[in-house]
C-alpha cells in the first residue's frame, strides 16, 4: 500500500476511525505521518493553534466526543474535530456545513458576520444587484418617512427594474 | 534586488515597505492543505494561465519559481526578501509562485489558499499597493470562479482570513519610540482598534533592530477602502509620535545618541564576527543617526540592502554556498564591512 499523502513510499502508518458506522482508514509512510503530527507542533504560536485554543473553550471533553455525520463535510471530507484541531477547513463547503457551529466562531473573530467588501466582478453580478435593492429599500423607506413621495416613487420604479432584472440572472 | 529594498519610498526615514495581501481560492478544489499533488498540479496550470494567457503586458513580467525545483537555500533567500512564506515552503510539494522581475508582486500558488497575491513596495505606498493587488485579483478573477458567498465573501482555508481576505500591512523603524520606552503605547494602542503588532522575522517578543510590522486583524465585515484608511491613520500617528521621539532624543541626549551612532558604525566598520541580532541592532543605529544628520556620506539604500542581505538564506545565496552557524557570523561581518567600503 502507497502513503495517501505523498504516493511515494510505502505505508506503514495507518489508522482507522470509526464514525457512526462508518470506518475511515488513512495510511501514511513514517515520514508524512510524522509531518502531520509535527505540523501541530510547528505552529505552536500560529494562529491556528490559537484558534484550536479558542474553539476549546467549551471544555476538552467535547473534543473526545464522536460528532455525528451532519459534522462531516460531505464534498472533502474534513470533520468538524479535524478542523478544531488544525484550524483549518477543507474546501467552501465546510463553511456550508459547519455553518451554525461557525458562526460564533466568526463573530469571534471578526465582531462580525456579514462580507461588506468587494464582490467579484464577473460571478458577483447577481449579489451585486442584491446589494444595491437592500440599499434602494432603505432609501425608499426613508423617503417615505420624510414624506417625500416624488422621491419614493423614483425609487420604487428602480426597486421594481432591480427586482426584474434579478428574476432574470 | 527586490524593489522595496533598494529603492526609497515616501516617508523612508521611518516607513520601510508596505504590503497588500488578498487570500483566493477557486471554486471545485480542497483547500492546499488536503489537496493532492495531482489536483494541486491541476490548479497551478489554471492560475498560471489565467495571470500569463491573460494579459499579453503581464507575460513576460513574471518567473515561475516551484519550491520543489529549488534549494532550501533558494527558498530561505525568497521568504527573508517577503516574496515567499513560511508557508509555501512548508507546502514544498506543491507550492509555488509566480513573481514579477521587480520583486514587487508575488502570485503564491497552493499556499496556505489556493492563491494569494502579494504586492510589496518601499515606504508608505498604500493606495499604489491596493491598486496593484487588485488588478491582479480582476485579471485571475476573469477566467476562475473564486469560492465566495454572499455572507461571508471570500472563503478561506482559515476562518481568520474570511470576508475580503485582505491583510494590509507597513514595516516601521520606531528607534526613538524604542529607546524611550513609549513603544509600549504604541503597541496597546493598536492592539485596541483591531492592529496587530509584530516583529521582524517572526523571532518571537523580540522585536530585531527595532522594526514593527502593523497589520490588520479583522477582515469581515469592513471594506477594503476602510481596512487601508484604518492602517494608514495609524502609520500617521506613529510617524509622528516617532518624529517628535526622535527630536526630542537629539535636543536632550545629543551626545549620548552621537556616540551610539558612532560606537555602532565603528563596530560594523570592523568587526570579524557578527551574528544576526547584533547586525540588526547596529543597523537601526546608524539609520537613526542618518535620519538625524548625526552621520553624513552614507547611503541609506546600501544599509536597506545589507537589512535583507544579512540574513541567513540571502546571505548563503550571496556567497553561492552552505555555510554554518558559525561561518555565517564571519561571513556576515565580512559583507558588511566591504559593502560599507
Ligand atoms: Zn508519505
Ligand atoms: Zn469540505
Amino acid at each position: 500500500m502507497i502513503c495517501q499523502d505523498c504516493n511515494q513510499r510505502a505505508a506503514t502508518v495507518h489508522f482507522t476511525k470509526i464514525v457512526q458506522g462508518v470506518k475511515n482508514e488513512t495510511h501514511l509512510c513514517d515520514e508524512c505521518a510524522r509531518l502531520r503530527q509535527n505540523k501541530s507542533f510547528d505552529d505552536v504560536f500560529s494562529i491556528h493553534n490559537f484558534l484550536a485554543g479558542l474553539l476549546d473553550v467549551s471544555g476538552d471533553s467535547v473534543r473526545k466526543q464522536e460528532y455525528p455525520n451532519n459534522f462531516i463535510c460531505s464534498k472533502c471530507g474534513t470533520t468538524y474535530d479535524y478542523f478544531k484541531k488544525v484550524g483549518r477547513l477543507g474546501c467552501n463547503n465546510c463553511y456550508i456545513e459547519f455553518k451554525e457551529k461557525m458562526n460564533p466562531l466568526v463573530r469571534k473573530i471578526h465582531g462580525n458576520t456579514l462580507h461588506t467588501g468587494k464582490v467579484p466582478k464577473r460571478t458577483g453580478g447577481i449579489i451585486k444587484k442584491r446589494r444595491e435593492l437592500q440599499q434602494l429599500k432603505l432609501q425608499l423607506n426613508d423617503a417615505i418617512n420624510k414624506q417625500e413621495f416624488e422621491k419614493a416613487a423614483e425609487l420604487r420604479d428602480k426597486i421594481n427594474e432591480l427586482n426584474r432584472q434579478i428574476l432574470d440572472m | 534586488m527586490a524593489k522595496w529594498l533598494k529603492e526609497i519610498g515616501p516617508h523612508a526615514d521611518i516607513v520601510v515597505s508596505t504590503r497588500v495581501r488578498l487570500a483566493r481560492n477557486i471554486e471545485g478544489f480542497p483547500f492546499p492543505h488536503i489537496l493532492n499533488e495531482e489536483k494541486a498540479e491541476e490548479l497551478k496550470k489554471i492560475v498560471m494561465e489565467s495571470v500569463i494567457s491573460g494579459n499579453s503586458t503581464l507575460q513576460n513580467h513574471f518567473n515561475i519559481i516551484s519550491m520543489k525545483d529549488i534549494s532550501q537555500i533558494e527558498r530561505l533567500n525568497y521568504l527573508e526578501k517577503y516574496l515567499v512564506s513560511p508557508d509555501l515552503i512548508r507546502h514544498s510539494n506543491i507550492g509555488s509562485a509566480l513573481i514579477n522581475k521587480e520583486e514587487t508582486i508575488s502570485i503564491l500558488i497552493n499556499e496556505e489558499d489556493h492563491i494569494r497575491v502579494q504586492c510589496l513596495l518601499p515606504g508608505l505606498q498604500l493606495e499604489k499597493a491596493w491598486d496593484l493587488a487588485q488588478n491582479i485579483d480582476d485579471l485571475i478573477e476573469e477566467k476562475i470562479n473564486y469560492s465566495y458567498e454572499e455572507e461571508l465573501g471570500y472563503l478561506t482555508a482559515c476562518p481568520t482570513n474570511l470576508g475580503t481576505g485582505v491583510r494590509v500591512s507597513v514595516m516601521l523603524h520606531l528607534p526613538a519610540l524604542s529607546l524611550t520606552g513609549h513603544i509600549n503605547g504604541v503597541l496597546k494602542a493598536s492592539g485596541q482598534i483591531g492592529l496587530a503588532v509584530r516583529g521582524i522575522y517572526g523571532e518571537g517578543t523580540d522585536f530585531l533592530g527595532h522594526l514593527y510590522q502593523i497589520s490588520n486583524q479583522v477582515t469581515l465585515g469592513i471594506t477594503e477602502q476602510e481596512i487601508i484608511s484604518n492602517i494608514s491613520d495609524v502609520t500617521m500617528q506613529i510617524i509622528q509620535n516617532e518624529r517628535s521621539a526622535r527630536d526630542k532624543l537629539l535636543h536632550h541626549r545629543k551626545i549620548e545618541l552621537e556616540d551610539k551612532v558612532f560606537r555602532s558604525y565603528g563596530i560594523l566598520k570592523n568587526a570579524r564576527v557578527m551574528s544576526r541580532s547584533e547586525a540588526m541592532q547596529l543597523i537601526s543605529d546608524i539609520k537613526l543617526g542618518i535620519n538625524l544628520g548625526l552621520i553624513e556620506n552614507n547611503n541609506m539604500e546600501i544599509l536597506n540592502e545589507l537589512t535583507a542581505l544579512i540574513q541567513p538564506g540571502c546571505l548563503q545565496k550571496y556567497y553561492a554556498m552552505e555555510l554554518s552557524e558559525s561561518d555565517r557570523d564571519i561571513k556576515r561581518a565580512q559583507l558588511i564591512r566591504e559593502m560599507l567600503g
